[in-house]
């Protein structure tokens, strides 16, 4: 992909400007930052950015599950952020399909086609979870240097707010979410806070994540250059389920208290993972240490995940800029983009 | 004092109530547990039920199917015909009314603990109906003295500064324990709910062996009145509950405090005439039913000696 053509050490890397970026909520119709954020955000209607050399960029806001959110419910028929794979956007779909398969066409044609050139540049979708995470973005890749930089921008102007970038190691082929749509993409999620209720906390620091990261995109557009740096990027290596009745299959043990809220603390073997209804304590048999997250999601207790887990690894992030208009032309002709 | 003790018939069938609301996972867990094994409640003398009251909105992880099932128990409700074509909570209050009650009757429980979850930062509740029921008000009472002595010993990591009693028009006796966001199960939370039903247990056994309970002050919070969220004239809120007020609950929120946030940053400040406990601040369940909290007064009521008849 573009985004991992390897350039010289030193270089400054030159990516096409975003014109197009997208800000979804209500994607999970319980999760309420996004979902208030958004609608505050669409009381101002379509935001224009003035561009002093180029085209101006715009900025779409999106309520993706219109129906749960109305319900104040995760989803109506099957979660909406699962419906983006290539097979599900494209494969034949009766009159009976789940409302959200149905949704995911729209938002599909509406910020999409996935895949096209007609996608917008960025996606960036609001979630929140139960788990104390403090605020994650949440990529496809781990060398998609607009997302990472605009994390570096967010861990710059928000120091207060604990902070991290999760890779989830997908093929683009399989990738499943609303924000694998664009042609950047990222979720931003923020906890802890209860589904069907809003932190005003939480709230203040979506808002504000969403401000500095559109305050980036312009700055991005205008030709700034982003200087060099790392990111410590969590690549996440499997998923662990509570332990469960072989009958019911209902859980048999909660999150030990050693490990409730400690998200992205080292978990290392043998230590606690499960208290168990009786009492006992039931251990992390991994053989490496690993960084827990989304421990105790609400959401994912159906989905057979109690705790996330994930290796830190130093990511290099090279300079970059957005390309001239000349650059852009010459690209699209084929030539490789010229370095500064 | 020298008044002699208030005398109680013993209290011989107790139930537990888990799942009325289907998403609230301490009770659920609980009961289910106890369904399964109840030796941990069982007491000398005493018959005690675990129960699982919605199990529809249990399945499914919901607060309920058709209609909240802690708000069916009307008089109306109650008496109306109509069986499959009730709304299902109807259904389920006339079977539990059925199987428990009705309230006053022979073969009526004599005790029934219903488990609630809150996203509220509200520790241990107890609820009570605002009755002068002095058996209530010393089980309350023991459960409290009992619980705080315990609880710096075995839980250090618990977060609960307190236990509280409230007392309010529109609950059977309830228990009440947070902050747990629905759907989820803490084991610090887990915990101390399973703590709280054993003091219950404990003093209804001891009450049955004739142990007497002397007059006792008792420190309540009577609920006064629900305050909503600021709304606009489509009816959607426009803040949210402060982060002064956010997670203060049984703090005293004084005329001229913070009290809510726009969304666009400005505060709205507490308009009352005088200091109030709020507490319910910031309940999940409560936005539909606009409620961003409740406010209380703190009372100090006295409950007679009571003892077994």
């Amino acid at each position: 992909p573009l985004c991992c053509k390897p350039e010289k050490r030193g270089k400054v890397v030159c990516l096409p400007r975003l014109s197009r970026v997208a800000v979804c909520g209500g994607t999970h119709g319980n999760e309420l930052s996004g979902v208030y954020l958004v609608r505050e955000l669409l009381k101002a209607k379509d935001i224009v950015m003035e561009e002093e050399r180029e085209e101006p960029a715009s900025v779409l806001m999106v309520l993706a599950n219109p129906r749960a959110m109305q319900q104040c419910r995760r989803y109506v028929d099957t979660d909406l952020n699962r419906c983006f794979t290539h097979a599900t956007l494209n494969g034949p779909i009766s009159d009976s399909a789940p409302y959200e398969m149905t949704r995911s066409r729209e938002l599909n044609a509406m910020l999409g086609p996935k895949g096209s050139p007609g996608a917008v540049d960025l996606v960036c979708d609001l979630h929140n979870t139960t788990a104390n995470m403090g605020l994650c973005l949440i990529a496809y890749s781990d060398c998609d240097w607009i997302c990472l930089h605009i994390f570096k921008h967010l861990q710059r102007q928000m120091p207060d707010v604990p902070m991290r970038f999760i890779h989830f190691d997908v093929s683009s082929k399989e990738s499943y979410s609303l924000d694998s749509v664009g042609k950047h993409g990222f979720a931003m999620e923020i906890g802890p806070q209860p589904h069907g209720v809003v932190r005003s906390n939480i709230y203040t620091a979506m808002k504000d994540g969403v401000q500095h990261m559109l305050d980036w995109v312009r700055l991005f557009n205008s030709g700034t250059i982003f200087e060099a740096g790392f990111v410590d990027v969590f690549t996440i290596v499997k998923n662990i389920d509570y332990p469960r009745d072989s009958e019911t299959h209902n859980i048999t043990a909660t999150i030990h208290p050693q490990l409730q809220d400690r998200d992205f603390l080292l978990l290392h073997p043998d230590d606690a993972l499960f208290q168990t209804f009786s009492g006992e304590t039931l251990r992390y048999k991994g053989n490496e240490p690993l960084y827990p997250f989304f421990v105790n999601e609400c959401a994912y207790y159906e989905k057979g995940i109690a705790l996330s887990l994930a290796r830190k690894r130093h990511v290099v992030v090279p300079a970059i800029r957005a390309q001239t208009e000349a650059e852009r032309r010459r690209d699209q002709q084929g030539f490789a983009s010229e370095e500064e | 004092n020298f008044s002699p003790p208030a005398r109680f018939d013993e209290a011989r069938r107790v139930a537990i109530f888990g799942g009325t609301h289907g998403n609230e996972m301490s009770g659920v867990t609980l009961v289910n547990l106890w369904v399964k094994n109840g030796s941990e409640i069982q007491r000398k003398m005493v018959d005690t039920k675990p129960f699982i009251t919605n199990p529809r909105a249990v399945e499914k992880c919901t607060r309920y199917v058709d209609t909240d099932l802690n708000r069916a128990f009307t008089p109306e409700n109650l008496s109306a015909l109509g069986e499959g074509d009730l709304p299902y909570e109807v259904q389920r209050a006339q079977e539990i009314n059925r199987i428990f009650g009705p309230k006053g009757s022979p073969e009526a429980y004599d005790v029934i603990f219903d488990l609630h979850n809150t996203t509220s930062n509200m520790g241990c509740t107890l609820i009570l109906e605002s009755s002068k029921d002095y058996f209530n008000l010393q089980m309350m009472n023991y459960i409290k003295v009992t619980a705080l002595r315990s609880n710096t010993e075995y839980y250090p990591r618990f977060s609960c500064k307190s236990v509280n009693i409230v007392l309010c028009d529109w609950f059977i006796a309830g228990l009440e324990v947070g902050p747990q966001p629905q759907g989820v199960l803490r084991s610090n939370i887990f915990e101390a709910m399973r703590v709280i039903l054993k003091h219950a247990l404990d003093f209804i056994e001891l009450f049955n062996e004739g142990v007497e309970f002397p007059t006792c002050t008792v420190e309540v919070f009577r609920v006064l009145e629900r305050i909503d969220y600021p709304r606009d004239a489509n009816g959607n809120i426009i803040a949210m509950v402060h982060p002064n007020l956010q997670d203060g609950d049984w703090e005293p929120l004084n005329p001229g405090d913070p009290m809510f946030l726009t969304f666009d940053g400005k505060t709205l400040h507490y308009q009352g005439s005088g200091t109030i406990y709020p507490t319910f601040i910031n309940e999940a369940a409560y936005y539909e039913k606009q409620q961003a909290f409740v406010t209380t007064r703190r009372e100090t009521l006295v409950a007679s000696a009571i003892r077994k008849a």
